[in-house]
């Protein structure tokens, strides 16, 4: 990484640390961690169950809300505050710019992440006793989560580069719920004929497909996850991760900043 | 002090004798409110429109309503009983959530085939409901066993109870008495050492304290049901020596026909009542029992305080 997108990413880092939402929703999260204990006793052996279920769909809702509510201010709030002007009148590309903002973001979040993830094994270690190798696919599920983020913060920053903060914020949500679909999206264009069928192809291949990404009921259960599913999703969301910066870029180059 | 720090003080002691007032406002809410409750209401019945909705992740809606279906059970159940109408749903829309939840078709069966007023009795729909774990759980040899009980105690189809007992023991890592189970269902169905041996492997193979405490109180149900026919087999046979039926057990005792006056698995001797009829001292600690109970006495279905093995 060049000196300039480090710069970049290490600011945006800085700035999302300082950012209280964010505390706030590592509290919560944490909060919602130890209440999977709670809800373990009132249930009947699914105590584990209820751990990585609740502790990973914490990790990953609140991770995607982050994503989402942070990057989609990522370049607006810079061009509101006239900050990029500064940026940009210093040896400094645009599209180093969003790889820095990119970066910035996915660290904190990785950050995040790792924190969250300390309290889900932590309420894990309580219910468990032990961790054991069944444990592993927990861990694997949570690598699939990060590369939700890795996704959605691309998409938001994409979104940014061009759209104001609350229509981005709209497009990238409903782009997470559309991904969630993408299975039944790809059954569809199955039933259909002709030309509908390659147009929804094309949608259903277009939009991120984050059900893939989802193996957090699997986990929970200790099945184990092959090595090829996560070779091909780690290809794939950088693949379409870097997609998405592409197009930030070329919207974003093309952008009048006057 | 300073206004702006009355200020503060003032609206700290407001937030906190206004949560207060809240609270005691929403009891007085749920007094007044009528018995139809937010447990016993589904807002979305389609186990299709639920997994839709939870956008991929379905383990934990599935943990969700398996918890509620617990609560809303142990709820009615602890009420005295009641229609348990949600319970089918409940467990339906678990089990299509997350179709490997096997404490779901475990415990949910169990329930499901509990007799009235202990649960709903039904039997088809707790079959139903194992078939579909099977079907997504193939491997998984504690689901036969629970249909091959369900089979044997709830509707006595003993060829039936033995062919799924046969399959399960064929599953990897499956309990060794399923195959014993499965040969005397097939030859002994029905008698009551099999029976005990259902028990027995469900009060073993279970990790939930509430199911070995439901298996402790059969047990002890079989043995007095066995105790009260051998008792009134010996009373026939004091009857046919001496021409006149006993007056008490301890006339039996000193006729030589039994070395002592015996007693039920709580304790209590057994006592004689009305044409030779052999009953038990305290029915209402014995539930589920089926002979040695006074003259129109129902049987109890509903224990009243924890078993003890």
């Amino acid at each position: 990484m060049n000196t300039r997108i480090y710069h970049i990413a290490t600011n945006t880092f800085r700035e999302a640390v300082r950012d209280r939402v964010l505390y706030n929703l590592i509290a919560f999260a944490l909060l919602l961690t130890g209440a999977a204990v709670l809800v373990g006793q009132v249930s009947i052996e699914i105590e584990r169950l209820v751990v990585v279920n609740l502790g990973l769909t914490a990790v990953s809702l609140f991770g995607i809300v982050i994503a989402i509510l942070i990057g989609i201010g990522l370049v607006s709030k810079e061009i509101d505050k006239r900050t990029l002007y500064t940026v940009l009148s210093r040896p400094v590309q645009r599209w180093e710019f969003i790889a820095g903002k990119f970066f910035g973001l996915t660290g904190t979040l990785l950050v995040n992440t790792l924190l969250m993830s300390v309290g889900v094994f932590g309420a894990l270690l309580h219910v468990s006793h032990r961790l054991g190798a069944a444990d592993v696919s927990v861990l694997i599920a949570t690598y699939f989560i990060v590369l939700q983020f890795v996704i959605v913060v691309a998409l938001a920053l994409f979104f940014s580069s061009f759209s104001s903060p609350l229509l981005s914020a709209v497009f990238s949500f409903s782009l997470f719920v559309i991904g969630a679909f993408s299975e039944d999206l790809r059954g569809f264009a199955h039933m259909a004929h002709g030309v509908t069928q390659w147009l929804a192809t094309g949608v259903a291949y277009l939009v991120p497909n984050f059900s893939a990404l989802n193996v957090i009921s699997r986990a929970a259960h200790g099945e184990a996850i092959a090595g090829q599913l996560i070779a091909f999703n780690t290809l794939y969301a950088l693949t379409y991760t870097l997609a998405v910066l592409a197009a930030a870029t070329l919207i974003f180059e093309r952008r009048s900043l006057k | 002090m300073k206004r702006s720090a009355k200020i503060r003080l003032v609206a700290a002691c407001l937030t906190v004798a206004c949560l207060a007032s809240s609270v005691v406002v929403l009891r007085q809410v749920d007094t007044v409110r009528s018995g139809a409750t937010l447990d016993d209401f589904l807002y979305i019945s389609s186990p299709k429109l639920v997994k839709r909705l939870s956008l991929g992740y379905e383990g934990l809606l599935a943990d969700i309503y398996w918890t509620r279906a617990v609560q809303y059970y142990g709820g009615v159940h602890h009420a005295g009983g009641g229609s348990f109408k949600q319970l089918w749903p409940l467990l339906n829309i678990t089990t299509q959530l997350d179709p490997h939840l096997i404490p779901a078709y475990e415990y949910g069966a169990t329930f499901l085939t509990a007799k009235p007023p202990a649960g709903p009795g039904m039997p088809q729909q707790a079959i139903e409901l194992m078939q579909y774990g099977i079907q997504k759980n193939p491997d998984d040899w504690h689901l036969y066993y629970n249909l091959g009980f369900i089979y044997y105690m709830d509707l006595k189809d003993y060829p039936k109870a033995a062919a799924v007992f046969q399959q399960g023991s064929d599953k990897p890592r499956a309990h060794p008495f399923l195959k014993v189970l499965a040969a005397q269902s097939a030859q002994r169905g029905g008698d009551a050492q099999t029976a005990g041996l259902l028990w027995e492997t469900m009060y073993e193979t279970t990790r939930d304290k509430y199911i070995r405490e439901n298996a402790v109180w059969h047990l002890r149900a079989l043995k007095v049901d066995q105790d009260v026919t051998r008792l009134e087999e010996l009373v026939g046979v004091y009857r046919q020596k001496y021409g006149r039926l006993p007056t008490s057990l301890i006339e039996m005792v000193r006729a030589g026909l039994l070395p002592g006056v015996p007693l039920d698995p709580l304790g209590n001797p057994y006592k004689l009542g009305f044409e030779g009829k052999v009953l038990v001292i305290d029915p209402e600690s014995l539930p589920f029992i089926e002979k040695g109970l006074p003259e129109g006495y129902s049987a109890v279905t509903v224990p009243r305080a924890p078993a003890e093995k």
